[in-house]
């Protein structure tokens, strides 16, 4: 095995511990902010408006998490600076 | 399917200058969101109480109410930007939607140009509502060693906002163009449908949070906020 081929095989390794590390990540902040959403909503059906909106943003910033691991992932696969432009 | 990150193939060089599909699909999605807005607008003036009259009126008023709650007061300048955000990444995620269309949102650099114009937007807003003294003023409290810590705030937010579109749009592509390989057939529909449900959410999400830096930037010195 040369450089090039342990280096890519580093990177494959990698992207995949990356992704699947972050989506869990991702997913129990997911998961929290959804269950505290729907005991907002229960406890007070009144505020939706308000609770969906905030819920949507909170959502988003704890996903954004897992996004920034999929570009990473993504950059390891398929414009790895360590394997000149592959 | 090809995957660019950084890159995007040019499709024929002016010059010096690269002709790439981000180039061209973010222009057709502007120039079909300034069609539909002139159309409305025309209708706004001709028939009042028509379908596009209405449409026209109820999403300026939902952009209005945005502006509202997120930065915390009323400014026509930033419903302006704020509603010319969300109609341009929602556009480009239904753009998107076509076969073979690659969204403009899904490429780096159209994100990040979007990111830059907030990053901008938010000392301009700020200096205008402000004056420069205090607004340059709010970077050296409470204390000025934390100056590096805000510059790092808006570096980052400015590079995650880029990132998140970026990431959210690019994953949807991809995971379509995966599931349309393996099947073809029905079965990508409901993905794309998440897909373009994903691409609303983000144009959503990014108005939100654009209008929550703003504000921010609009309320520098009021009543303990920093």
């Amino acid at each position: 095995m040369d450089a090039t081929t342990v280096l890519a095989l580093g990177s494959i390794i990698a992207a995949a511990v990356v992704m699947a590390i972050g989506a869990v990540g991702a997913a129990i902040g997911e998961a929290r902010i959804g269950a505290a959403g729907l005991d907002a909503l229960a406890r007070q059906p009144d505020e939706s408006p308000s609770i969906t909106r905030n819920q949507f943003v909170a959502l988003a910033m704890v996903e954004s998490t897992a996004i920034f691991c999929l570009v990473i992932a993504l950059v390891l696969l398929f414009a790895n600076p360590l394997i000149g432009g592959a | 399917m090809r995957i660019n990150i950084f890159t995007d193939e040019a499709l024929l060089w002016l010059g010096p200058f690269p002709l790439t599909p981000t180039m061209i699909t973010s222009t057709v999605v502007s120039v079909l969101l300034v069609a539909a807005g002139w159309l409305v607008a025309r209708a706004v003036v001709k028939r009042p109480d028509g379908r596009a009259a209405a449409a026209g009126r109820s999403a300026v008023r939902f952009i209005q109410d945005l502006v509202q709650v997120t930065a915390g007061r009323r400014s026509e300048a930033v419903e302006v930007f704020a509603g010319t955000l969300m109609l341009f990444i929602a556009g480009s995620a239904l753009l998107g939607q076509l076969p073979s269309v690659h969204p403009p949102t899904a490429t780096l650099g159209a994100t990040a140009a979007l990111a830059a114009l907030v990053f901008l937007a938010v000392p301009v807003a700020g200096i205008r509502a402000r004056g420069l003294r205090l607004y340059l003023s709010h970077y050296l409290k409470p204390n000025p060693v934390l100056f590096p810590l805000h510059m790092i705030t808006e570096l980052s937010r400015t590079v995650a906002l880029a990132l998140r579109l970026f990431g959210n749009m690019l994953s949807g592509q991809i995971v379509v163009a995966v599931i349309v390989s393996l099947v073809g057939l029905v079965v990508p529909i409901p993905l794309m449908a998440l897909d373009l449900l994903i691409g609303f959410l983000q144009a959503y999400i990014f108005t939100i949070l654009a209008c929550a830096y703003i504000g921010a930037g609009i309320q520098v010195g009021e009543t303990g906020r920093t």
